[in-house]
């Protein structure tokens, strides 16, 4: 990179809509640089990927990201442990409540504290709900990179918005929840908002059979997506990649079934794996997986006990964990998400970590990217669903 | 899955001299963690990556750490030899006094990693990396040839700690634009002084906004001298 121009000189040109013509020292012939981002449609965010054309064909991408950097971790340093939960809402921005709920599992490692059954359930139904609006979000998203303006994406947008009503009747909000507490949850959910809930969950298998109806066999779906952005295992195994990404490689490892965390290992549910490890597999991946998130949500919603929320010998407010430090992670919707704290026994973590999977999986978008064309980096980028909120923090 | 222990007996047989320490975590988690030599440590990590037992494949999370100077009070017993007058005759003493000392050990930078096997589906084995201090022997060896998912992370801690990893293929800031100076997440980061006061009646402020323009009062007389 040190020959090349900085990263802001190449920015600066990407204003001005030019790219650069630089010579190739293999062929003798001449490639191009230009800089897909930070302000373009398919970058789902401030995010810019400094491309290197031979033709239409890449031979160099390097994903330059931290428009969006505010170093959340410092933030979490700097507060007691009770106040970085509403901040971790705004990691991924899109699922707020599996982020609390990554936090809460660490500090409760730290701490060693233990969760009420009922708040167990909570959990799992609010995540898995979160699970089944990303998944129909960055499928619509996916679509919506191909061209299709639009339509799959607002079909996606029509059953989040059932989801985040949901959410925002439970909690108050509709995207940033701050709903966990350390041992347990932060308020108890109505018989109501249960059969609320069942009703939506009976709505979504509808929904999931009218966007497969639409869109798994669509001629152009299939000829711009198979065969597209291979991530062999081995590569995503040793890169760190993981959720539908790494099982869309054919991996079969879903921290659900792996770390039996939570309540997991009571509900019967499937890992979906792909065979192809392109774009389509993960792609389907997503579609497979939200139909095993309506089977867990419909056994949760059956199965729920009554009990309290909160651990009685919790304390919030006051909280001091003994020195020592804890490595907790769950199953986000993008991937592994994992909180990693160091304690000296204060108030405030010494060490506040963040293991985001966005930022991880992005480790292998050059790879994935090689050797195909400038239209298809859009759909790659799409199939490793980013936010940006998470990628920088 | 095996134990520290164990895991410490495994790579101290599979490469000698390796040089592991163990160090206990007192908290409930208990995730206890292995601190390598940085020499050896590639050779080790090599190891826990392809021995069919461990299979630690999945390098999950790397994190940096910033240990402050720690200074130490301590008290003493010292003994030394006093003159004093026993009975109008003055003769040495042997006398024993509680002396306060104060020393520092030194900080340094950690460097944490989380590994898991996807392959045995278990961990995590936690190891520690320390530098020399924290401004100039700041090197540590770089892993992400043994697992590719440090190329990013190591890049992180670079921008944001200033830990140097020796044999990282492409070593630069990833969070922070090029040319910013210094390292955010250290702890004794201090922010640079480039914020505007709103003039309130609250002391605090004021003071601030003063300095900051006396500050800024002097940076223009400094431009205007060039």
């Amino acid at each position: 990179m040190s020959s090349s121009p900085s990263g802001l000189e190449l920015g600066a040109q990407a204003h001005g809509l030019e790219g650069r013509m630089v010579a190739d020292p293999e062929s003798g012939g001449e490639l191009l640089e230009v800089a897909m981002g930070p302000h373009h449609p398919s970058t789902h965010g401030v995010f810019r990927m400094d491309v290197t054309l031979d033709g239409e064909r890449i031979v160099r991408l390097k994903p330059v990201f931290g428009y969006l950097h505010r170093n959340h971790e410092k933030l979490g340093e700097g507060q007691t442990y009770l106040a970085s939960i509403p901040y971790t809402d705004r990691l991924d921005y899109i699922c707020s409540l599996t982020n609390n709920w990554a936090y809460a599992l660490a500090v409760e490692k730290l701490a060693g504290q233990e969760v009420p059954e009922r708040a167990e359930y909570l959990r799992v139904i609010v995540g898995e709900l979160t699970r089944v609006q990303n998944h129909a979000l960055s499928v619509g998203f996916l679509i919506q990179d191909m061209g299709a303006s639009g339509t799959p994406l607002m079909y996606g947008f029509k059953e989040r918005e059932k989801i985040l009503d949901l959410f925002e009747s439970l909690t108050g909000s509709r995207m940033m929840c701050n709903y966990m507490r350390f041992g347990g949850v932060r308020v108890d959910a109505t018989e109501e908002w249960l059969n609320q809930a069942r009703k939506v969950v009976a709505g979504l298998p509808k929904f999931a059979d009218e966007f497969e109806a639409l869109l798994v066999t669509n001629e152009i779906l299939m000829a711009r997506t198979q065969g597209v952005g291979i991530l062999p295992p081995k590569l995503a195994i040793s890169a760190g990649v993981t959720g539908p990404l790494l099982r869309a490689s054919g991996v079969n490892y879903d921290l659900r079934k792996v770390d039996h965390y939570s309540i997991y290992d009571r509900f019967d549910f499937k890992v979906p794996l792909g065979d192809h490890w392109d774009v389509y597999d993960r792609f389907m991946i997503r579609l497979l997986e939200l139909r095993q998130s309506i089977r867990i949500l419909e056994q949760a919603l059956k199965d729920i006990p009554a009990g309290p929320v909160m651990d009685p010998k919790a304390r919030i407010r006051n909280f001091r964990p003994k020195a020592g430090e804890a490595y907790g992670r769950i199953e986000a919707p993008k991937g592994e998400l994992g909180f990693y704290l160091i304690s000296d026994g204060g108030p405030n973590p010494y060490r506040y970590r963040v293991r985001p999977p966005s930022f991880m999986n992005l480790t292998i978008l050059e790879d994935m990217c090689l050797g195909q064309n400038v239209a298809d980096v859009v759909l790659i980028l799409g199939s490793v669903d980013i936010v940006l909120g998470e990628v920088d923090r | 899955m095996k134990t520290v222990e164990e895991i410490k007996a495994a790579i101290e047989a599979a490469v000698p001299g390796a040089g592991v320490e163990i160090v206990p975590n007192p908290g409930p988690s208990a995730q206890h963690s292995l601190l390598l030599k940085p020499e050896r440590a590639v050779e080790v990590a090599k190891f826990l990556r392809d021995d069919p037992e461990l299979a630690l494949d999945h390098l999950s999370n790397v994190t940096g750490v910033d240990w402050l100077d720690k200074e130490i009070t301590e008290k003493v017993k010292v003994t030394r030899t006093v003159t004093k007058t026993v009975d109008g005759v003055e003769q040495p003493i042997e006398e024993t006094v509680e002396e306060t000392r104060k020393r520092v050990e030194p900080g340094y930078l950690e460097v944490v990693y989380h590994l898991f096997s996807v392959a045995k589906k278990h961990g995590p084995v936690v190891l520690r990396m320390r530098t020399g201090n924290r401004s100039d022997q700041v090197e540590l060896p770089s892993m992400t040839r043994v697992w590719r998912s440090a190329e990013f992370q190591e890049r992180e801690i670079f921008d944001l700690y200033g830990v140097v990893f020796k044999g990282h293929p492409d070593l630069r800031r990833i969070l922070m634009w090029e040319g910013f100076k210094d390292h955010p997440m250290r702890k004794d980061y201090v922010e640079p002084d480039d914020f505007e006061y709103e003039p309130t009646a609250h002391d605090e402020v004021l003071r601030r906004a003063q300095a900051h323009r006396a500050l800024e009062a002097a940076a223009a007389g400094k431009g205007a001298a060039q």
